[in-house]
């Protein structure tokens, strides 16, 4: 696509600067409707954030001393690294089991994992109290090592590190860094050794947050395996949001791919829904072992009961289905309602656990202000647009420059 | 010594900085005080005559504003407010409880606690520690008498619950609530001695009380001890507490992460050398 970027190849300092700063302009059309909406968002967003660190984490919030983790928590940060869950297992089938066929899409995936730990463990920092000492558990004499959180931001940290590596020959591509790209690829497969093995361990971890609040969450969601719950479901959390993501981005950005991934793309969507159909299936069947074990019967006749079948019949049992059907059909279509469905569930069940059956029996319950969906919304759009950002100029989507080995 | 391992097990695993091997080792070696026990604070309620005494202590103890005169049926602690009394009508007349928080043995906020802001000193007082806290709020999240509350109004939030007077500790011999009440209906001392106490006056008048130590076991064992002329959920006392203590219950999690950190790597290499040449045999496939 563009030229310069190929041609580019470290030069003097100054000229690096002035090729960044182009980088940094807009391009494209300015008013599109994804623009129109978003702006305002993130402005008033902003406001709110100011209004936030001024007057307290009460003034634009609902959460009350019962409920001290709300929306910012249950959504953004539980929620939002779930949904990041596509970025390990896309790189564990390429770069672990050597699954070819899916290379083309391992970058976007990254980029998107990357961004959505950014900013949605950035969104923790929005709703921290303190957030000027969120710097005491990493250095300083404060390790609270025996704190499930504690392990999960140490994991929020390094994995970021770990996806920033593996996204990072796309930045030396970028920069036309040739040898810096060969010394960040090769570092690649320990990037994502250990980026896996720091996965498996946090979105469990985010459900092991919850063990201590025994008694507090609703018998139906709570057990002593919702990290377990938590690591299965992230599998396929992360591949809708794959197959969700990847089939906006082929429409929005068809003139980055090439005709040949344009043609793979549904293949590996086809393939995809095949192996979400398997995780689902896993995940009912341990949903079902538990429920079974714990013997809550009698809850299902009550409201939170219909609540919980709703949950795990109408979005889990019935996109694994649907799931199912789309892939002997070669039903695309379907695949993708498939994959939103499966996303509904996912959002279902993460604030079921940390915000909907948290304090079930409380006569006032907790429901997020207006200006907690507003800040939400906005750390939504800012990624959408960091991302957008990203992908017009880097080779994520597009192939990479011609002076790339493509034997690797 | 569990709870050292794991946590130096835990450092280890979750940091990789083997550099803190050898300060883990340096902070859990001064332990020799074996013999230091967990002061506590017993609550007779047959005594307690719903003064609210202790709460204006408190208040002015802890530069809280002072209760105010109405009283609402059962209030709860809140960041105003560390301690408050309720009044409850039960078969054995009116009868009333004073709730703070109960500083257990073994702490839950202190387990969740990821900069150890919240603490439990060697004496037994729980201590929040302002220096530390980066207010996530994971303390209230985990505490099962849900303890601690948290400055939502503030740009410089604190988070306030009863700290046992640990201040007022060094220059004074009780917490400002014991000290000032009129009618003996709270003693402060070592644990143990409060547990044969609350024994002793239960064997002596059966008739008084029920036979149950409220905070001997809930949760894992409190610093707080109750006695009580009537069952304890007729006091709005959560009596389904588990006996073990709350940090148990991450436990297992917590020792599977070295484990996952040895093997999960080493499969994975394993995974990856096996399959190593599979899209070789792909293109072949596909040439055919």
């Amino acid at each position: 696509m563009k030229n310069n970027t190929q041609t580019l190849n470290l030069p003097n300092d100054q000229s690096t600067w002035r090729f960044l700063l182009s980088e940094m302009k807009p391009r494209g059309k300015f008013l599109t409707p994804f623009n129109i909406i978003s702006i305002p968002i993130i402005l008033l967003g902003l406001g709110l954030i100011i209004i936030r660190f001024i007057k307290g984490i009460g003034s634009i919030t609902n959460l009350t001393q019962d409920t001290p983790w709300g929306l910012w928590i249950g959504f953004d940060v539980v929620t939002g690294v779930a949904f990041a869950g596509g970025a390990y297992v896309i790189t564990f089938m390429v770069y672990i089991l050597n699954l070819k066929n899916y290379h083309s899409i391992v970058r976007v995936t990254v980029l998107n994992g990357f961004l959505a730990y950014v900013f949605y463990a950035g969104a923790l920092l929005l709703d921290l109290g303190r957030p000027w000492h969120v710097i005491n558990p990493v250095i300083g004499n404060s390790f609270g090592t025996s704190s499930v959180l504690f392990l999960v931001a140490w994991h929020f940290l390094l994995y970021m590190v770990a996806e920033l590596i593996e996204f990072s020959p796309a930045i030396a591509e970028w920069l036309g860094a040739k040898r810096a790209r060969k010394i960040l690829s090769g570092m690649t497969l320990a990037a994502v050794i250990f980026g896996i093995t720091l996965s498996t361990l946090h979105q469990s971890g985010l459900g092991a947050l919850f063990l201590m609040a025994k008694g507090k969450i609703h018998p139906l969601w709570y057990s002593e395996f919702i990290p377990i719950m938590f690591f299965v479901s992230s599998t396929f959390a992360g591949l809708s949001m794959v197959i969700f993501e990847g089939s906006i981005s082929h429409k929005v950005f068809s003139d980055q791919i090439s005709e040949k991934n344009h043609h793979a793309q549904n293949g590996i969507i086809h393939k995809l829904s095949k192996i979400c159909a398997g995780a689902m299936f896993a995940y009912f069947f341990l949903q079902l072992l538990v429920f079974i074990h714990e013997q809550h019967w009698g809850l299902l006749t009550t409201g939170m009961g219909y609540w919980y079948l709703l949950e795990m019949i109408g979005f889990v049992l019935i996109p694994m289905i649907l799931f199912i059907i789309s892939y002997r059909t070669f039903n695309i279509t379907l695949t993708r309602v498939a994959a939103v469905m499966t996303m509904i569930g996912v959002i279902l069940n993460r604030l079921n656990v940390a915000v909907i059956g948290f304090k079930w029996e409380m006569a006032i319950r907790y429901v997020p202000s207006w200006m907690e969906f507003i800040v939400t919304l906005a750390v939504i759009f800012t990624e959408i647009w960091i991302f957008r950002w990203v992908i017009t100029r880097m080779p994520v989507l597009r192939d990479s420059p011609s002076w790339v080995n493509k034997n690797e | 010594m569990g709870l050292q391992r794991r946590s130096f097990l835990k450092l280890l695993g979750a940091t990789g900085l083997t550099l803190a091997i050898g300060e883990t080792t340096h902070a859990s070696s001064p332990n020799i005080e074996e013999d230091a026990e967990f002061n506590g604070i017993l609550y007779d309620s047959t005594r307690c005559v719903g003064c609210r005494t202790c709460e204006y202590e408190c208040a002015t103890a802890h530069q809280l504003p002072e209760p105010s005169d109405k009283i609402a049926a059962v209030r709860k602690t809140d960041e105003t407010c560390n301690t408050v009394v309720n009044t409850f009508q039960t078969e054995k007349g009116e009868v009333y409880v004073k709730r703070q928080c109960m500083h257990c043995n073994e702490p839950a906020c202190a387990a969740a606690c990821l900069t150890k802001a919240m603490h439990k000193t060697k004496s037994g007082p729980v201590t929040w520690d302002g220096d530390k806290c980066m207010g996530c709020r994971y303390c209230m999240v985990s505490c099962p008498f849900d303890s601690p509350k948290f400055e939502y109004h503030s740009a410089n939030p604190k988070i306030q619950k009863c700290d046992m007077c640990a201040e007022r500790m060094k220059t004074e011999k009780s917490p400002a609530c014991v000290f000032n009440c009129p009618n003996d209906a709270l003693k402060y001392g070592k644990r143990r001695d409060l547990i044969k106490e609350a024994r002793r006056r239960i064997y002596e008048k059966p008739e008084l009380y029920v036979d149950h130590i409220y905070g001997e076991h809930e949760a894992g064992g409190t610093g707080w001890l109750y006695l009580s002329p009537v069952p304890f959920e007729q006091l709005g006392m959560n009596t389904s507490l588990q006996q073990s203590s709350y940090p148990e219950l991450t436990k297992g999690f917590l020792y599977s992460v070295p484990s996952v950190f040895v093997l999960v790597p080493t499969l994975l290499l394993g995974i990856h050398q096996a399959t190593k040449n599979n899209h070789l045999n792909q293109e072949e496939e596909d040439e055919k």
